[in-house]
């Protein structure tokens, strides 16, 4: 016991005085690389998966509309039917061509031509909401859209 | 008392546990951008003036059932052929005016891929992530197609081309050198794909 207390005594104390340097690097890091997400979502959103896609306009050139289930723990209020959220609200497949319009007002007039609408779609979404959302799109003149995906092959799914 | 000879130093020991504290917080709030996605043109809602009319061998079929199974031109289909049916059926070339192209020249499919076009029909109850994976196949088949023309004539692929152009950070020199570039692949092979309206039964 004596040899091991002798030999400790000697180490000397590991410097900790660039930990503060590696976690703010760390934290620059995750700053950068993240975007503080504006709008609690309310509906399951989990995206597909898809290959061939294109990376998006920045995000003040976008719409955004998400389509799923009421989370669980909301799903006493809200049901469990489909849901559209727009922004941080449930809507009506009726309020998504005034929604669009009002968003698109707000844009500058100098990129409203560019402005894309993401449609941020559950996988487990059946297609007919997908065509009305499309619909209620076209009929407010909108035609840009983007069916946001994951970037990956979809090889576990059934056909 | 006599006076130290520097200031006292700080201690920072806590240092540390603040930058933790910040790191966390914005590991919380952040997510990480999910911001790739097919992009696509809806037609106008308008119907055109005249009918155009196209020929039946232009048309290349693709039918979702609500089970999530393919028809292509009348026949059952696994998904994993469909890129490959697709690719075969846009650069089939039956009228000869497609000089780059290396299709079949069959009679009965399509005359040039400019006037091919890809008409895709699902059903309401169809699973988005299945309409979604579909598409992206038949947009892979074009890209395999433009990616091809772009190596013979440029050296590189249409997708990093047409990404470069995109990029509002690609310095403007090189930029209005790749327009015309991508301008000319996607001429070489236009995307027209066409979605129906969904059936209900």
């Amino acid at each position: 016991m004596s040899a091991f207390n002798g030999r400790n005594r000697s180490e000397p104390a590991i410097s900790t005085a660039s930990l503060p340097d590696i976690v703010f690097m760390l934290l620059f890091f995750f700053m950068t690389v993240t975007t503080i997400s504006n709008n609690e979502l309310l509906v399951e959103n989990e995206l597909p998966m898809a290959t061939a896609i294109n990376t998006l306009d920045k995000k003040d050139r976008l719409i955004e509309i998400y389509v799923g289930m009421p989370k669980q723990e909301l799903a006493k209020t809200l049901g469990n039917a489909l849901r559209i959220q727009l922004n941080d609200q449930i809507a009506q497949i009726t309020d998504i061509g005034p929604f669009v319009l009002q968003e698109l007002s707000k844009k500058p007039e100098s990129i409203r031509n560019f402005v894309t609408v993401a449609l941020k779609v559950d996988k487990n979404v059946k297609v007919g909401m997908v065509a009305d959302i499309k619909k209620e799109l076209q009929e407010v003149h909108v035609y840009k859209v983007n069916y946001t995906t994951h970037q990956g092959e979809s090889g576990n799914q059934k056909f | 008392m006599p006076r130290r000879k520097g200031a006292p130093e700080v201690n920072a020991g806590s240092m540390a546990d603040i930058a933790f504290l910040l790191l966390i917080f914005f590991l919380v709030t952040t997510t990480i951008e999910t911001d790739a996605g097919l992009d696509r043109m809806l037609p106008p809602i308008e119907p055109p003036d005249q009918d155009v009319v196209i020929k039946q061998k232009n048309i290349f079929t693709v039918n979702i059932n609500k089970n999530g199974q393919l028809l292509v031109e009348d026949n059952l289909m696994n998904l994993k052929d469909l890129r490959k049916a697709a690719t075969a059926f846009l650069e089939n070339n039956a009228d000869g005016s497609c000089t780059y192209c290396k299709g079949k020249k069959d009679q009965s499919s399509s005359d040039n891929p400019t006037k091919a076009i890809i008409s895709l029909k699902n059903d309401r109850e169809t699973k988005y992530s299945t309409y979604i994976t579909v598409q992206n196949e038949l947009v892979g088949a074009y890209n395999d197609l433009r990616n091809r023309e772009a190596q013979r004539l440029y050296g590189q692929d249409f997708t990093k081309m047409e990404a470069d152009y995109l990029n509002p950070e690609t310095p403007s020199a090189i930029r209005d050198d790749l327009k015309d570039k991508v301008k000319r692949i996607q001429d070489m092979f236009p995307q027209k794909l066409s979605e129906a309206e969904t059936s209900t039964n």
